[in-house]
């Protein structure tokens, strides 16, 4: 087996054995038999589900991420001093936290639809938009959550910038598009709109599953602009590109960091 | 052998190493001693590649240690405050240690005198702080590496399990290997050390056999020699007021 495998295998099975991770799938799992058991129609639950994942995934992927880092650095120091080289180190690491986090939103929302089958005539094709969205998301956070942890040493501080990433991404990022929108309201507004909304994974994610429910009246004011920009043929392409994008991007930044500094 | 040539490395704008040169030679114990925050650390977290320095090269065997780590293969590195993932076991970290060496000889000697073997299926997160270093030094001295470096390798192990480590270090050097420790118990050094790298504010203040330190400070044994060489640098630091200097060991380094 290759050492990139070998560090992944060890992240995966030490994370597999995480309590916390073992909590954020059962509070998912949680949430989702209790928007089916008591939500109306199917549309209405996977937009319940959207808007909690959209909180919940990139809140635990930044600060459990963040914390997971910290908690390696000397497991780190040691895998950097056996015959290996930082960049498998990297990989290893990265997808030893990506993939059991992104294993744990699955199994979350996708285990209580799986025991009792869908109910309510939920939109299969709006749910599997939600399961990617949320994976692609754990992805783009966890490696935020690393590239952060990686710049810092002082814990307090790196889990305060967790924070306020989280902030940033869900709350203050739609806030200030808001800002604009009320600003420059004269003014012609859908590219740039269109751009700012591209500018944010969890926007983006939100549009992807939207873009695929009969909802209009919730895509809100971007997601009717991308709508009427791409129609639902290529929409959630783009979308989905888009946040494949982004999922990559902080990786890039995150190895560069790992590469380049001292342990 | 490891050759520092001319290191520097400084974190940010503070200067941990000053052009630091020294040799570990083969078949000797090579004692890395100094203050606290003397850059010990520093200097083997260097020659393990975990930091890059400033200016300066790291020679093995004559060969600048290259980036991909391969050369690491030959190393084998007890950390001073070793750390697993909580939720692997012993034998979990031991065999993803032996699957990233494949084909390299093993020496689990070690591994049954500590009694890790007992463990074996003991998450590592309920392992006390004792067994972990004894983890940790089991693991260095697995693949019988040519380098040994042990960052303060007794600290933390009860008397038995640290005269077992001391045997195994003695039995390294007999085989040739090349032995970086270092230590706050200079009582134990003087059992175990060849050579004396003496670093104080990123210099290197005396390097060379034990013996060459017992006779420039003339005392008869470590500790004392070690305080007069701090001594010797207070005078040092001290001759601004025009006092002449008495440190004769200060500043000496083998190239």
């Amino acid at each position: 087996m290759n050492p990139l495998m070998l560090v992944l295998k060890a992240g995966v099975r030490d994370l597999a054995r995480n309590r916390w991770l073992l909590a954020y799938g059962i509070v998912l799992a949680v949430i989702t038999e209790a928007l089916f058991f008591f939500g109306g129609t199917g549309h209405q639950v996977v937009l319940s589900l959207l808007n909690a994942t959209l909180l919940l995934v990139p809140l635990v992927a930044l600060v459990f991420g963040a914390m997971h880092v910290y908690a390696s650095r000397e497991f780190i120091e040691l895998l950097l001093a056996q015959p290996l080289s930082r960049a498998a180190v990297f990989t290893g690491l990265y997808l030893g936290l990506a993939i059991p986090l992104a294993g744990a939103f699955l199994a979350g929302i996708g285990l209580p639809m799986l025991i009792h089958g869908i109910r309510g005539g939920a939109p299969m094709l709006a749910l599997t938009f939600l399961a990617l969205g949320g994976a692609l998301l754990t992805a783009a956070f966890a490696a935020l959550a690393m590239a952060i942890a990686l710049r810092t040493d002082d814990r307090l501080r790196g889990m305060a910038m967790a924070l306020g990433a989280w902030f940033l991404f869900t709350i203050g990022y739609d806030g200030a598009v808001l800002a604009v929108v009320s600003a420059f309201g004269d003014w012609p507004l859908e590219r740039p709109l269109l751009a700012l909304m591209l500018g944010n994974p969890v926007d983006v994610a939100r549009v992807l599953v939207l873009t695929s429910l009969d909802a209009s009246a919730l895509l809100g004011y971007t997601g009717a602009l991308f709508r009427r920009a791409f129609g639902t043929g290529i929409g959630p392409a783009i979308a989905l590109v888009t946040l494949t994008l982004w999922a990559v991007i902080p990786v890039v930044f995150a190895r560069r960091r790992f590469l380049r500094r001292d342990f | 052998m490891i050759s520092v040539d001319g290191i520097r490395k400084a974190y940010g704008t503070r200067s941990v190493l000053d052009g630091i040169s020294v040799a570990l030679l083969p078949g000797r114990v090579t004692a890395l001693v100094g203050p606290n925050g003397s850059g010990k650390t520093t200097l083997i977290k260097l020659i393990l590649g975990l930091a890059r320095p400033d200016a300066g090269r790291i020679l093995l065997d004559g060969e600048p240690i290259d980036p991909e780590g391969r050369y690491r293969a030959r190393i084998g590195y007890a950390p001073q405050a070793p750390r697993f993932p909580d939720n692997l076991a012993v034998g979990e970290v031991f065999a993803m240690l032996r699957a990233l060496r494949p084909g390299a000889t093993v020496d689990e000697s070690l591994l049954g005198a500590f009694g890790l073997r007992a463990e074996w299926e003991t998450k590592v997160r309920a392992l006390s702080g004792g067994w972990r270093q004894k983890l940790s030094s089991a693991c260095a001295f697995l693949f019988m590496p040519d380098v040994l470096i042990l960052d303060e390798p007794t600290a933390g192990l009860d008397p038995i399990a640290a005269g077992l480590l001391k045997s195994e270090i003695r039995a390294a050097r007999e085989e040739g290997k090349t032995i970086l420790v270092t230590s706050h118990i200079l009582s134990e050094l003087e059992e175990l050390a060849d050579d004396i790298a003496f670093l104080s504010d990123g210099r290197l203040r005396f390097g060379g056999p034990v013996a060459t330190l017992l006779e420039e400070t003339g005392m008869r044994r470590l500790e004392p020699a070690i305080a007069a060489l701090l001594r010797g640098l207070r005078v040092d630091s001290g001759g601004a007021a025009g006092r002449p200097g008495n440190c004769t060991a200060g500043g000496r380094s083998r190239a």
